[in-house]
């Protein structure tokens, strides 16, 4: 919708819009008065602010830790976060789980003709309050424009660099028999939620997504147990695909104890009605943790202090080496595969 | 959803308990079928048969009505998927099951138009804000999923939708039991029948086919309490010869059904023979939708053909009837994965094979190893 004013005769050019347009993407005036208006303000920082073709930042002694991701979620607002939060935790949860401080990120957005400019401010905000809350600069960022149709709103690509301290080697090849495996907290709340909150399935739940910037948590937990082997955040495929990644690079055998997963009520009910196993849907703010056992009670301890991990748990441990599978032993002392999903999760039909 | 109202039933303890009665009881050998694909992956994912004695043997039945579905009519599911102007909507199970050539995410990504939904009154309401496009919800199930069926078809006929059908695959679960049980080779001493389908249809059938055919039949529920008590109420039976049938899950089911549901039932559909994948054609198991809602038959409307079966490589006959075990068909996890199905039970979510491979495969193949789980996830 255009903001027009029935009084106003000259045909000067219109600026002010309230959705998407074309040109917002074409590299002319509308694209600069919106970088200027909208992400300028929003991710202001010394670095964004050379307004350079690309960021020049400097450049510290030590390792670099560099990510990428994109998000595409539907909805992209939902209850706990939206996109925004999704894209800068998401990018900041990867660096820390490599070990290493993030630092600085890009963004890069792909709109959809059309989209409401008022969603986009809400979004980029976000954005803004999340790296704040993560400690991290936006330092270059692009932004294109497709035709209606061709898009689904909005699309975000994060990058991230990092520093990794020296003395810190986070790696899943480091996953050794004597490890106890740990969650940090409730899994599955971010696949429910965004699940109960398309049309399609309609269902109501009081769950939100967990998404959360865990570097303060991670950066804490390092400082007191520097021998942590292994950090993955279980985001797509959730707890059984992450597990499964690290026993088959580790080349071990992880045995978890059903009894001892946090799983929420909710969670649990949602999964139970459309047939989903919890450990595989997805998670957005919490980590595995692999330590000896002999540091895990001090590892929990640190967990537990920090807000996104009061519901951290020991939940199993890497038992022998192997050839990469996963078991979990069942509340009635049975034995079963902790595979990993193929391809999307569906609801089944009863 | 405040409080998980099946916490009860999975308390280890009784289950425990009841694991060591069933124990206590049994003196010799015999083979329970279990009807309900949500009964054989509840087995399997809490690991059930590790706590049975060694005598009792768990037959895994056709009760899965994604796998029974059959390949004609996914064939006409995709084809109708491809049209212009038509949406099929369908549960997520659906998706993914193998037809003649393609499945329907292989439709979709070629261009059909393909929904999922949760519920028919989801695809109805689709049908009504899109008054252009020809709606074709794919029916498939048991008695239990019958009177959403009926309902839709009554709701459209109230609202006047008229772009709206329903492509049947629809089963009913007495006539296959009564096929399994007249096969000379059969070898079920007692069932475990499908709670859910008996909170519909009641237990009078299945005291007469007990009757008729001298076998235990229980009524269970999907629990793990729930099954160790179907299964000893079964074994009970068996080992005193009074043969009956009873309820282990009378919290939900009552002897006579749910008799709105089966008003509505008997409102919209007549019986009717129907086939069954990898168990041909069954007298009088499935429904039709009747003369007077016929309008809403996809069937009629769209004047569909029902191929002759092509016969595939898939052993789900055998293995639906009990003659053999998931891991003793030749394709089990050498070519038949969940990534790459060759049959219906490898597919659903409610599959015997789906739920041999997701929780037991080692037990049987320790040595195989599983490179198809080596993809990559990528990270988020």
């Amino acid at each position: 919708m255009i903001k027009t004013n029935p009084t106003q005769i000259c045909p000067l050019p219109i600026t002010d819009y309230e959705q998407i347009m074309l040109a917002h993407g074409g590299g002319g005036k509308l694209t600069q008065r919106m970088i200027e208006q909208l992400f300028f303000p929003a991710f202001n920082n010394e670095y964004l602010g050379q307004e350079h073709d690309g960021a020049v930042i400097p450049v510290r002694e030590g390792r670099l830790a560099v990510t990428t991701d994109s998000f595409v979620v539907n909805p992209i607002i939902f209850p706990g976060g939206n996109i925004g939060d999704l894209a800068i935790n998401g990018t900041v949860n990867d660096l820390a789980c490599c070990g290493a401080v993030p630092m600085y990120l890009t963004a890069s957005f792909i709109l959809e003709e059309g989209f409401s400019m008022a969603d986009l401010k809400r979004i980029v905000d976000t954005m803004s309050i999340a790296a704040r809350k993560a400690g991290v600069k936006i330092v270059t960022g692009d932004t294109k424009v497709v035709e209606k149709g061709k898009g689904d709103g909005i699309y975000i690509n994060t990058s991230g660099i990092g520093i990794v301290p020296d003395g810190i080697d986070i790696s899943p090849m480091n996953a050794v028999p004597g490890d106890v495996v740990i969650v940090s907290g409730l899994i599955g709340q971010h696949g429910i939620t965004v699940l109960s909150t398309r049309d399609s399935l309609g269902f109501e739940t009081e769950i939100k997504s967990d998404t959360a910037p865990l570097n303060g948590m991670i950066s804490d937990l390092l400082a007191a147990v520097p021998e942590v082997h292994v950090l993955r955040d279980p985001t797509r495929g959730g707890v059984s695909a992450t597990l499964n990644e690290i026993a088959r690079k580790a080349q071990v055998t992880i045995e978890i104890d059903e009894a001892l997963l946090p799983v929420g009520k909710q969670v649990s009910a949602a999964c139970d009605l459309l047939g989903l196993d919890p450990l595989c849907v997805a998670n957005e703010g919490i980590v595995l943790v692999f330590v000896p056992e002999s540091q895990s009670e001090k590892a929990i301890e640190v967990l537990r202090n920090n807000i996104w991990g009061r519901n951290a748990a020991v939940v199993g441990r890497v038992s022998a080496k192997g050839h990469g599978t996963v078991t979990l032993k069942t509340l009635y002392g049975g034995c079963r595969i902790v595979d990993v999903i193929s391809g999307e999760q569906l609801p089944r039909i009863c | 959803m405040k409080q998980d109202i099946n916490s009860p039933f999975r308390n280890p303890k009784d289950v425990e308990e009841l694991s060591k009665a069933i124990r206590y009881i049994t003196t010799q050998e015999w083979n329970i079928m279990e009807i309900c694909g949500g009964q054989t992956h509840a087995l399997a994912k809490y690991g059930i048969e590790d706590m049975l004695p060694s005598e009792i043997r768990l037959i895994h039945g056709p009760g899965c009505p994604v796998c029974v579905t059959p390949v004609s009519v996914i064939d006409n599911a995709v084809m109708l998927s491809m049209q212009p102007d038509v949406c099929l909507c369908t549960f997520g199970d659906m998706m993914r099951v193998p037809g003649t050539c393609d499945d329907l995410l292989s439709a979709k990504a070629q261009g059909g138009r393909v929904k999922m939904v949760y519920s028919p009154l989801d695809a109805l309401r689709f049908a009504e804000e899109n008054p252009r496009l020809q709606v074709v919800f794919f029916a498939i199930g048991f008695e239990t999923t019958l009177p959403i069926y009926a309902l839709t078809i009554l709701e459209a006929c109230r609202r006047k939708i008229k772009n709206f059908s329903i492509l049947p695959a629809l089963v009913s679960v007495p006539p296959a039991m009564e096929a399994l049980l007249s096969d000379p080779e059969n070898i079920i001493d007692g069932f475990l029948a499908a709670g859910h389908v008996c909170a519909v249809t009641g237990m009078q059938e299945y005291r007469l086919l007990s009757n008729q055919w001298q076998v235990p039949i229980a009524v269970t529920g999907f629990e793990p309490s729930d099954l160790l008590y179907g299964i000893f109420l079964c074994v009970s039976r068996l080992e005193s010869g009074k043969i009956g049938v009873d309820n282990a899950y009378s919290r939900i089911v009552g002897f006579s059904g749910n008799m709105s549901a089966l008003r509505d039932i008997t409102q919209v559909f007549d019986r009717a023979d129907q086939e069954w994948r990898g168990l041909g054609v069954l007298r009088n198991s499935g429904f039709k939708i009747n003369e007077k809602y016929k309008q809403y038959d996809a069937v009629k409307r769209f004047q569909l053909k029902q191929k002759q079966p092509v016969p595939d490589r898939c052993e789900a006959g055998k293995i639906l009837s009990g003659k053999i075990m998931p891991y003793e068909c030749p394709l089990f996890c050498k070519e038949c994965f969940p990534e790459h199905p060759l049959g219906a039970p490898m597919v659903s979510s409610e599959g015997v094979c789906s739920a041999y491979y997701r929780y037991k495969r080692n037990n049987y193949d320790k040595n195989q190893s599983y490179t198809n789980l080596s993809v990559a996830h990528n990270r988020l």
